[in-house]
């Protein structure tokens, strides 16, 4: 016998505005940060997590019930809301923070994210999200957020095959050596790595439709989170010039440098 | 390590402005906002940054052999379907993405940054051919048409001919009555997407005794018997295909007629004034295409112990041709934007026509020299940006004609 119909799943895709991929990091000058009056676009782990959510509806159709984005960030990131809705998602979610705030740190992020969960009526079967984004590096969101919902966790993800009947997510990591299988129940929360897709490009429709789905606004406070840091950075440097290297014109040279600088473990056949 | 590991960017970096976010265009409760001419909207901005990427990641892998083998790539074709922009303007009930012609602009300038040959076809596509069934057709005709090109058949404008070049309204292509069809007999020639389309619009003359007045414009499709002759092969744009037509007794349905007999004059002026605009764009593109290439380069390469563009003179070339794009993008955006406030923009089409043009051709001609040796050869791309740039003078009214354009513009205004 089936069984009784699968409750319709609910995806949560939280993105982040980060400073574009290609764009050339520069330190303030009054080295507290980086320069961030630069072209900024969604997180390209997050826009993995967008595509991610929509071949998951594209495969399951009608079991996947929504797909909401959230993101938590200054008025300026409801462009990357609106990126993530022309790409594919129903709705979402800006909880948005001053301009003059200091972007929020991973566990802040995480609790926030945790509040939104719960305040969803129908509940979240799936948050997908970026195992990192490319400002920051932290790495921490996903992993702290199934922490706190004490939810299975399914990091650095490069296949996801969910089951909506048996409410469970294969995932499939890539780990050193080979790759490792979860089978996790859900409610889940994968982190994207770069082979899971390549994000679709917003075709000019569904940008225009975009802009009639809904962004709900609210406030940390709200929620009931502090987003207040608790790290302070204390200087900013860009990393040391790379003085060049020299050209060798063959293989005992190259021998006698390295030997010179003290490598010494090379025998010679 | 993301950098390297993300997509194919191969990419040239982009100098890519960051545009202010999306008050564009914003009416107050008090009145009219005044905003800066490259102020776009949320949608504008997330159309240029689509495409931008489409360009660069679909278009940019094929673009040499496209041009060594003067041949449009079908998957491209194909792509610019996919991603909606062959029907920019389109109403979504006909299947289009009912967007702004601003937002067309803005796509036909991103692809020509890549690739002027693809950027022309879908100026083609959207400005001149949807365009003129979206202004005069009849409602069964979009409903028949604009679907169609909305989703998957290429478009051509059918107008100049051997004779009727500049003077395009003295063109001899003849279409007689026989029943509830007319006889379409003559030639066309220079004609974009020829190759690959499948919709025409042909304008031919249903009265000579008339003079212009009985130049028509009939809707056809391929499959009714326009023979495709002669593929030009050209200096540049050379991805974009240009061919002679040939009409034998092509019988086309009565109910084919676009804006009624002895409209094709009047339709034809209008429609490519505004296509003019588009010009403009693929030829700013084309700019900004060969300029972004070009100049991070005279960072890195060093002659005399310094970066070559950090010589006064070098560095004083780049400043005068950014001078240039950014007047080449006032105009253009301008004559644009007049365009959708339903102000008069036939002047302001043809000076950004012609000025895109002169500007696509000097930054692209300095790019090479910029770039030295490496810029005269093939493989860097550099040199392919101006030989497109010389089509930019010719199309769609020669540089003298929208000379003459903005001339009488200023005899009415003085004389
Ligand atoms: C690659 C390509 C694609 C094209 N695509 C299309 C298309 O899709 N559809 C279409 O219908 N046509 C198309 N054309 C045709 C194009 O619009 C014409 O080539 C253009 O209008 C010029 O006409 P012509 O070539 O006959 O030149 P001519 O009209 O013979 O002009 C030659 C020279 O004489 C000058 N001249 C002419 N008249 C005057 C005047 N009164 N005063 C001063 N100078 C004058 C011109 O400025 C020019 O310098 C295309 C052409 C090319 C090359």
């Amino acid at each position: 016998m089936r069984p009784s119909a699968a409750r319709l799943l609910n995806i949560l895709v939280p993105v982040k505005r980060a400073v574009d991929y290609a764009v050339k990091i520069r330190v303030n000058p009054q080295q507290t940060g980086i320069d961030l009056n630069v072209k900024h676009s969604m997180n390209p782990f997050d826009e993995i997590a967008v595509e991610e959510a929509v071949r998951i509806r594209e495969r399951l159709k009608e079991a996947v019930k929504s797909i909401k984005v959230v993101t938590i960030g200054p008025p300026k990131s409801a462009e990357t809301l609106r990126t993530a809705l022309a790409m594919g998602a129903d709705s979402a979610i800006h909880v948005e923070i001053p301009e003059s705030d200091p972007s929020p740190e991973p566990l802040g992020v995480a609790k926030t994210l945790k509040a939104l969960i719960e305040r969803q009526k129908e509940g979240v079967d799936i948050v997908i999200l970026g195992k990192q984004a490319i400002d920051d590096d932290a790495g921490q969101t996903g992993q702290m957020l199934a922490g706190l919902m004490g939810w299975s966790q399914a990091t650095f993800a490069s296949k996801v095959v969910v089951d909506a009947e048996n409410k469970v997510a294969n995932v499939t990591r890539e780990i050193d050596g080979g790759l490792q299988e979860l089978k996790c129940r859900l409610p889940v929360v994968v982190t994207t790595d770069l082979r899971l897709n390549e994000p679709r490009y917003a075709s000019l429709p569904n940008i225009m439709k975009a802009k009639k789905k809904p962004i709900e606004k609210l406030l940390a406070a709200d929620l009931g989170v502090d987003l207040t840091p608790r790290l302070e950075t204390i200087k900013v440097e860009e990393p040391p010039k790379r003085v060049g290297g020299g050209k060798v014109e063959n293989v005992d040279e190259l021998l006698a440098k390295l030997k010179d600088a003290g490598i010494t473990a090379i025998k010679r056949a | 390590m993301f950098r390297n590991a993300a997509r194919s960017l191969t990419a040239v970096r982009a100098l890519q402005r960051t545009h202010q976010p999306s008050l564009a265009r914003a009416f107050s409760a008090s009145g009219l906002t005044l905003n800066s001419l490259d102020t776009f909207t949320e949608e504008e901005q997330m159309l240029r940054e689509s495409v931008r990427r489409f360009a660069t990641d679909v278009v940019g892998p094929k673009v040499r052999d496209m041009d060594e083998q003067e041949q449009m790539d079908p998957q491209i074709i194909k792509g610019l379907f996919d991603q909606g922009l062959m029907g920019i303007e389109t109403s979504a009930d006909h299947g289009g993405a009912e967007s702004s012609f601003t937002s067309a602009i803005i796509a036909i300038e991103e692809l020509a940054k890549v690739d002027p040959s693809v950027s022309v076809m879908c100026d083609v596509h959207n400005t001149l051919v949807n365009t003129i069934l979206r202004k005069y057709a009849t409602k069964d005709q979009q409903d028949k048409w604009l679907p169609l090109l909305s989703e998957s058949k290429l478009g051509s404008f059918c107008l100049s001919e051997t004779g009727s070049g500049s003077d395009a309204f003295a063109l001899q292509t003849r279409a007689k009555k026989d029943g509830d069809h007319w006889v379409i007999n003559g030639s066309k020639m220079w004609i974009t997407n020829s190759a690959e389309a499948e919709i025409f619009l042909i304008f031919a003359n249903t009265d000579p005794s008339k003079g212009y007045k009985g130049i028509t414009c009939f809707i056809a499709t391929k499959d009714m018997g326009i023979q495709i002759a002669k593929k030009e092969q050209k200096l540049g744009i050379r991805a974009s295909s240009t061919c002679t037509l040939n009409f034998d007794d092509l019988r086309i349905p009565e109910e084919n007629i676009i804006g009624g007999i002895g409209r094709g004059y009047k339709l034809a002026i209008e429609i490519l004034n505004e296509g003019r605009i588009g010009i403009a764009a693929q030829m700013l593109g084309l700019a900004i295409g060969a300029f972004e290439k070009v100049v991070p380069y005279t960072y890195t390469r060093h002659q005399f112990g310094q970066p070559i563009a950090s010589f006064q003179g070098l560095s004083f070339q780049l400043a005068r041709a950014a001078i240039s794009i950014e007047s080449a993008k006032l105009m253009t955006y301008n004559a644009a934007r007049r365009k959708e406030e339903g102000k008069e923009f036939a002047k302001e089409a043809a000076m950004a026509k012609y000025w895109a043009s002169v500007v696509a051709q000097e930054v692209s001609g300095g790019a090479i020299e910029w770039a030295g040796g490496v810029g005269f050869t093939r493989e860097t791309g550099v040199e392919k940006f101006w030989r497109d740039s010389k089509i930019g003078a010719i199309y769609e009214g020669t540089s003298n004609i929208q000379l003459q354009t903005i001339a009488k513009f200023i005899q009415k205004e003085y004389s």
